[in-house]
């Protein structure tokens, strides 16, 4: 159960990790960007249908998600109820503050993703009034949207959810798969979370940051 | 030393509990924290009320009977058992909460006593390993290559007290599980029931109501045998190998 959790976790990791490669594309401008969302929708083309590789990977990141969420209430529901009776007063010693918001950060990222996929992928509003979104270029929605500072500030804290996430949930998955069985690997695990995190974190955060500095998308 | 203490008071396994407070005076810093709890005892003996219920056996840090929640932390500030510690981890003055391991898996019988019995039957699913009785065979008939066994030793060094679950957030026993998977799985002796003893285990842990383990680490650092986590690391991977190499 918390094998496939961790294995549903590590898929993320790894769509999290294209994903960001993807966005860092905006930094080389319109075409790079445009190419790339097309790119996706044409890969695996004359086999599969138009987008149809996009939506094979959807449906497994949907699978995964379920999968993900699921066990996570479960294995919260089975806390509160092995401890119901708690303590007056109780110290952590040893837990990490990612360790502790992994509930409360994952339900934050479920929330956020609902708004991302509204925002950039199904209803796709254009927040800012001052811009015009061309039909089809995505690049252009995502320049309009990160020019106000609020936009960039959700997506910002979002990553800090995301990337406390992945610190303590990369050193997690790596021991309930069982590769930590020695004192080195368990201190590898954790020094390999904390360089996910931070790569996903800043390397999200580049692109929305840029374009509200103004350093591209003019 | 003179001491405010907050004791969890409850009176039987189904009675409702509550904190009380007392005061406790002229404690030597070289008790142990069990032995000032006894000059409370009495006091409250000479004083006609009822005497806290605490359990405790060795006393000399070896049985794994002793075991309280003191100021939120298992087995106190320092890593060690209830009975090794001294008072002179604490100040003049200090106000000390004692509450029990707070554990569905561990209810409560009076007071500070809990009853893990649950880690009984955990054991009884598989932390045994099937020998002959009778004559002890020879100490080198089966070679144990030296890295093997130091873990194997490591790991036998838990005690059974329940510290892990009672620090856990989730309250998992999985480092107890750990620890004995660990121990009898990396001896020759242990194997033939190597799979079916982690399937077992893992069974009647869930089922005893224990909570899953998040590898958050409060465990093993409230550990008074330092039992590192890499313990629950083996047991996820044999659990996981299990699935293919039970027959
Ligand atoms: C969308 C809503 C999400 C929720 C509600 C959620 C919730 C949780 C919870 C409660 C845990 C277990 C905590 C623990 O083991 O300490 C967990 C673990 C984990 N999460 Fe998430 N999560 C979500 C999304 C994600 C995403 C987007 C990723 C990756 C990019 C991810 C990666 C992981 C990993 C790798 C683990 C470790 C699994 C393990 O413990 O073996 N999660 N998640
Ligand atoms: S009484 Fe035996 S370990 Fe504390």
């Amino acid at each position: 159960m918390k094998i496939s959790m961790a294995l549903a976790g590590l898929l993320f990791v790894f769509y999290v990790l294209m994903h960001m490669y993807g966005n860092l594309k905006l930094l080389f401008g319109q075409k790079a960007f445009d190419d790339y969302a097309h790119h996706l929708r044409t890969l695996g083309e004359p086999i599969l249908p138009y987008s149809g590789f996009l939506w094979l990977f959807r449906l497994l990141l949907i699978t995964a998600l379920l999968v993900h969420v699921g066990f996570a209430l479960h294995l919260w529901s089975k806390a509160n109820r092995a401890r119901s009776s708690r303590y007056v007063v109780k110290k952590a010693v040893a837990a990490t503050v990612s360790s502790k918001m992994m509930r409360w950060g994952g339900i934050a990222l479920l929330l956020f993703l609902v708004f991302h996929l509204i925002h950039f992928t199904i209803l796709k509003p254009n927040f800012n009034s001052g811009e015009t979104v061309v039909e089809g270029s995505p690049y252009s929605l995502v320049v309009a949207a990160f020019k106000l500072w609020w936009v960039v500030a959700i997506y910002l804290l979002a990553m800090i959810a995301l990337g406390m996430h992945l610190h303590h949930g990369v050193w997690s998955a790596a021991q309930t798969l069982g590769l930590t069985q020695t004192a080195k690997s368990r201190a590898t695990a954790k020094a390999l979370g904390v360089l996910v995190a931070l790569v996903v974190a800043v390397g999200f955060a580049i692109p929305p940051l840029a374009i509200l500095f103004k350093i591209v998308g003019n | 030393m003179n001491l405010t203490l907050k004791i969890w008071r409850q009176a039987g396994p189904q009675a409702k509990g509550s904190m009380e407070t007392y005061q406790v005076t002229d404690i030597s810093e070289d008790m142990s924290f069990l032995e000032m709890l006894d000059v409370l005892n009495e006091d409250l003996t000479e004083r006609g009320e009822e005497p806290v219920a605490f359990d405790s056996d060795c006393r000399e840090g070896i049985c794994g009977m002793c075991g309280l929640m003191i100021s939120g932390h298992a087995h106190g500030p320092e890593v060690t058992t209830t009975c090794q510690l001294h008072m002179r981890s604490f100040r003049d003055g200090e106000t000390i909460t004692i509450e029990p391991w707070r554990a569905d898996a561990f209810p409560v019988i009076k007071d500070l006593v809990v009853d893990r019995s649950s880690f009984d039957r955990i054991i009884q699913a598989g932390g045994f390993i099937s020998a002959n009785t009778g004559a002890a065979p020879e100490a080198h008939s089966v070679p144990v290559p030296k890295p093997l066994a130091d873990r194997a030793f490591e790991s036998a060094a838990c005690i059974g007290c329940g510290a892990c679950v009672a620090a856990c957030p989730n309250a998992s026993g999985m480092l107890f599980m750990g620890a004995k998977i660990t121990h009898l799985g990396s001896l020759p002796q242990g194997q033939p029931e190597r799979w079916a003893r982690v399937q077992n285990m893992v069974a009647t842990h869930d089922a005893e109501g224990f909570g899953g383990c998040t590898n958050i680490g409060e465990c093993s650092a409230a550990c008074p045998k330092e039992i590192p986590l890499d313990v629950i690391s083996t047991l996820n991977s044999d659990l996981r190998k299990s699935r293919s190499q039970r027959h």
